[in-house]
This record gives structure tokens, C-alpha cells and sequence, in this order.
């Protein structure tokens, strides 16, 4: 069963952490297409957390498409194709975890590591599209 | 379900005696289904706000209405529809846990003995136990379990956590979010833990020197405060929507009830804020009137190094430091 966790310094709204975590788990390959989320009791007695707050965090899950419910059965994920398998995230987040150290070690700040990324990102888009037209 | 009152309070006010009014001028709506939490420093009129509201105490001016009717808690009917633990969750000493169960079942015609059985048993409780044998996070869990097993459609507790460890703050807690999800139940309940609050309440009602100063869905009312950072602002008494200000030499954090729509200018830079912070900024306010809900963004801050003879306690202490 899929365990969500809350960060009480974090700022963001409780119900949105719950969203996120759900988007993210299926990113990830945490959640898979047609798994059953805990029910809104659980998830409340788990994080101690009022129950009409995961309440609205399913709705919201339900409004972006990422959930269903099932009559009599509870609220489900809907997977999409583009999932990244679990084995290629963690290989993935092992290299980019190294590339990051050898970036604090040249002495970027977390600021400028994301400028970069963004950049790196943008010029590979761009390039994509030119590829493609 | 949300969305009607379960308590209606119109012009409630309170008054013991001849001494100082404990509570005046309160007029509030808390929607049914919800967990309200009621905070505000000692002595600001949260318990005499609950026994008003259970029929405890009698006003000295206003009314209350629950579930849509006048208040009477002088009929079976109306008693049976509270729940009500009062503050250090008073039990009968010398009483085992079970004595406890068989009074309450003779008493309350809905009392659901099986489903406190079964949760004291979860919690591990032993109910041959005599109340003064218990500790304080199973006294606790004991008046809880008692009190929801009259399957009330209203729940108020009056500081229930304010004397348990974390640990049996967190099994009291967890206690109550599940009975919420479980039944239609509305709670009302006071506390000067704010933190404990946010993640289990969805509704909050502020109480400052016997006044409701902020009241609303917690939701709604983190998205219609913001901090706004910028250059030094003395004259800050044409802003809309100001709750409190400190100031720096060259830079002033203004926190500010606005929609959250509203575009800040691009002087200010907006920040989120916590509920905590948006709790101890109302409470740390002298006047009277709340401030109102901003339509528009404040206005270009003044060029900074004007100085105002009015400034914050924090900057006072800044400079003598």
C-alpha cells in the first residue's frame, strides 16, 4: 500500500503534499496503473491528519486525472505510458546524484545548479524541435 | 456532511458578574463535518466560548443555535447530540474503566458500548483498571472513548492534549481523525498548540481579549495572507489588509490579509505563511478591529531611510541590540 509522509515545515498545504506525492509515486514508478490508494480513514490515522484534507487531495487527484473511485471499493491511480521503470529512475538518480557533488565540489550554488539544468533542458527541447520540423 | 452550521453563535457575549465581560460580540457560523480548532492565549474566553456553546453556561447577551435550532440542553434530546470532555479530562477516580462503560450505557440511550470496548481494547487499555491507575494519555483516550461512544453529532474538548506527552497527544489525535472519518461527527476544540492544530483541523476561530479576531477554513485563510518583502516602509498605516510589520534598517516584511490574486507590486516580493505565524501576528495585536480584507495592493512603498516614531517592538529591540 502506498505510504504517504508530511512535511510539517514545508509550507505547502497539506492536502497539495498528499497530490504531489502521488504524482510523483507514479513517476516514479512507486504507484503502478490500477493500484488501490489507502482509504481516506488510513491515511488520516496514519499522518494524524484530519480526514476531509485527504479527502479533498483525492478530489483533487480525481480532477487531474491521476485517481478514480470505484463504487464500494475506494480510489484508484491511473497510470500513464510514459512512466519511467523503477531500475532506469534509480540508475538515473545514482549519476545525476554524482553530477550534482562534482558541482557543489566546482563550487556552483543550488541556484545556479538549477540555472543550468534549465538551461541544458531549454537548448535539448529546442533542439528536439528543430529535429523534428 | 459540510457545508450547514452545526453552531450558530449571533451576538454571544458573556459576562461573570459585574467584572469584565469574558466574551462579547461573537458572531460565527462553524460548518458541520469539520474539526474546528479554537485558539488564543490564556484567559481570551476559548472555555467560556465552549460551555456557552454546549448550554454549560447561560449568556449574559446573544444566542446560540445548533443543527439550525435554538440551544436547550434541558431536554434529553439536545443533551444526547454533545459530546464534551472537559479540560485535564476529569474521570470518576475510584471507578474502573468498565464501571465507567456501565454508567455511561445506563445514561446515554444511544451509548454504543461495543465500539468503546472495542477501541479500548485497541488501545490496549485494560478496562478492570480503576481511573487513578491509568496514565494520563489513557485518562485521556478513557473520556474520549466515553464521549464518542454517545455517538454525539458535536464534540467539544476543552484543552484535551494540553497535559499528555507527544506520543499520547499523537494516539489522542489519531483517536479523534479516525471517529471523524468514520461518522458525520463536528469537533470543536481549544488549544494554544498551534502546530497540533493545522494538521487536524480544517476551520479555525481566533480569540483575542474576548474577541473573535480571525475566523475561516484554514485553507482559505493561509491563501489570504501573504508576506510582502521590500524596501523600508514607515508609513504603512495606508495599507489595506495590515496585520503586522517589522522593519529592518533598509527593508520592511509586511503581513498582509489580501486575495491571493490580487498582484502584489512589483516592489513587494510575496511570500506564502504559515499558519503559526499568521496565529501569533493576531494574537501579538492591541487594537480591536480586525483588519479588513484588502481589495487592493498596497501602495509603492516610501523611499526607504524615512523614519516614523511608531516602530515594532522586534525593530525596537534590534536597535538597542
Amino acid at each position: 500500500m502506498f505510504a504517504f509522509r508530511l512535511d510539517s515545515r514545508s509550507g505547502v498545504p497539506t492536502y497539495l503534499q498528499l497530490v504531489e506525492q502521488v504524482r510523483r509515486g507514479l513517476l516514479l514508478g512507486y504507484l503502478v496503473d490500477g493500484e488501490q490508494l489507502p482509504t481516506v480513514r488510513e491515511v488520516a490515522a496514519a499522518l494524524v491528519v484530519n480526514p476531509n484534507t485527504v479527502a479533498k487531495a483525492y478530489r483533487e487527484l480525481e480532477r487531474a486525472g491521476l485517481a478514480a473511485p470505484r463504487a464500494g471499493q475506494g480510489t484508484f491511480v491511473i497510470g500513464n505510458d510514459d512512466q519511467v521503470p523503477h531500475g532506469v529512475h534509480v540508475k538515473l538518480a545514482a549519476r545525476l546524484r554524482a553530477w550534482v557533488r562534482s558541482a557543489h565540489e566546482a563550487g556552483l550554488a543550488p541556484e545556479q545548479v538549477r540555472a543550468l539544468v534549465t538551461t541544458v533542458l531549454d537548448d535539448e527541447n529546442t533542439a528536439a524541435r528543430t529535429e523534428a520540423a | 456532511m459540510t457545508g450547514e452550521s452545526a453552531l450558530r453563535f449571533s451576538g454571544l457575549g458573556k459576562r461573570y458578574g459585574r467584572r469584565a465581560w469574558a466574551l462579547r460580540d461573537c458572531t460565527l457560523d462553524l460548518p458541520q463535518g469539520n474539526v474546528i480548532g479554537l485558539v488564543g492565549a490564556n484567559g481570551a474566553g476559548k472555555t467560556t466560548l465552549l460551555q456557552l456553546a454546549i448550554g454549560l453556561l447561560e449568556p449574559t447577551e446573544g444566542t446560540v443555535s445548533m443543527f439550525g435550532r435554538p440551544l436547550r440542553m434541558d431536554s434529553p434530546a439536545g443533551l444526547a447530540e454533545v459530546g464534551f470532555v472537559a479540560q485535564d479530562h476529569p474521570l470518576y477516580r475510584g471507578f474502573s474503566v468498565a464501571d465507567m462503560l456501565r454508567y455511561g450505557r445506563s445514561m446515554n440511550p444511544r451509548f454504543d458500548q461495543a465500539g468503546a470496548e472495542h477501541r479500548l481494547r485497541e488501545l490496549n487499555i485494560p478496562t478492570e483498571h480503576r481511573a487513578d491507575r491509568l496514565s494520563g494519555g489513557q485518562q485521556a483516550q478513557v473520556a474520549l472513548t466515553l464521549a464518542l461512544a454517545k455517538q454525539p453529532r458535536l464534540l467539544v474538548l476543552d484543552e484535551p492534549v494540553a497535559s499528555l506527552d507527544p506520543l499520547a497527544r499523537r494516539e489522542f489525535m489519531k483517536t479523534l481523525v479516525e471517529a471523524v472519518a468514520e461518522t458525520d461527527l463536528t469537533v470543536l476544540l481549544s488549544s494554544h498548540v498551534v502546530t497540533e492544530l493545522e494538521r487536524v483541523c480544517d476551520h479555525l476561530v481566533l480569540l483575542h481579549q474576548g474577541r473573535v479576531r480571525l475566523a475561516g477554513d484554514i485553507d482559505e485563510l493561509l491563501a489570504g495572507h501573504r508576506i510582502l518583502t521590500g524596501p523600508r516602509c514607515d508609513d504603512t498605516a495606508g495599507i489595506d489588509g495590515l496585520v503586522a510589520a517589522t522593519h529592518g534598517t533598509r527593508h520592511s516584511h509586511l503581513l498582509v490579509r489580501q486575495p491571493a490574486d490580487v498582484p502584489a507590486h512589483p516592489r513587494w516580493e510575496a511570500n506564502p505563511v504559515g499558519l503559526e505565524d499568521v496565529v501569533l501576528a493576531y494574537l501579538a495585536r492591541t487594537d480591536t478591529e480586525p483588519p479588513r480584507p484588502a481589495s487592493a495592493p498596497p501602495p509603492e512603498p516610501a523611499e526607504p531611510g524615512r523614519r516614523l516614531s511608531i516602530v515594532t517592538d522586534r525593530s525596537a529591540d534590534e536597535r538597542q541590540a
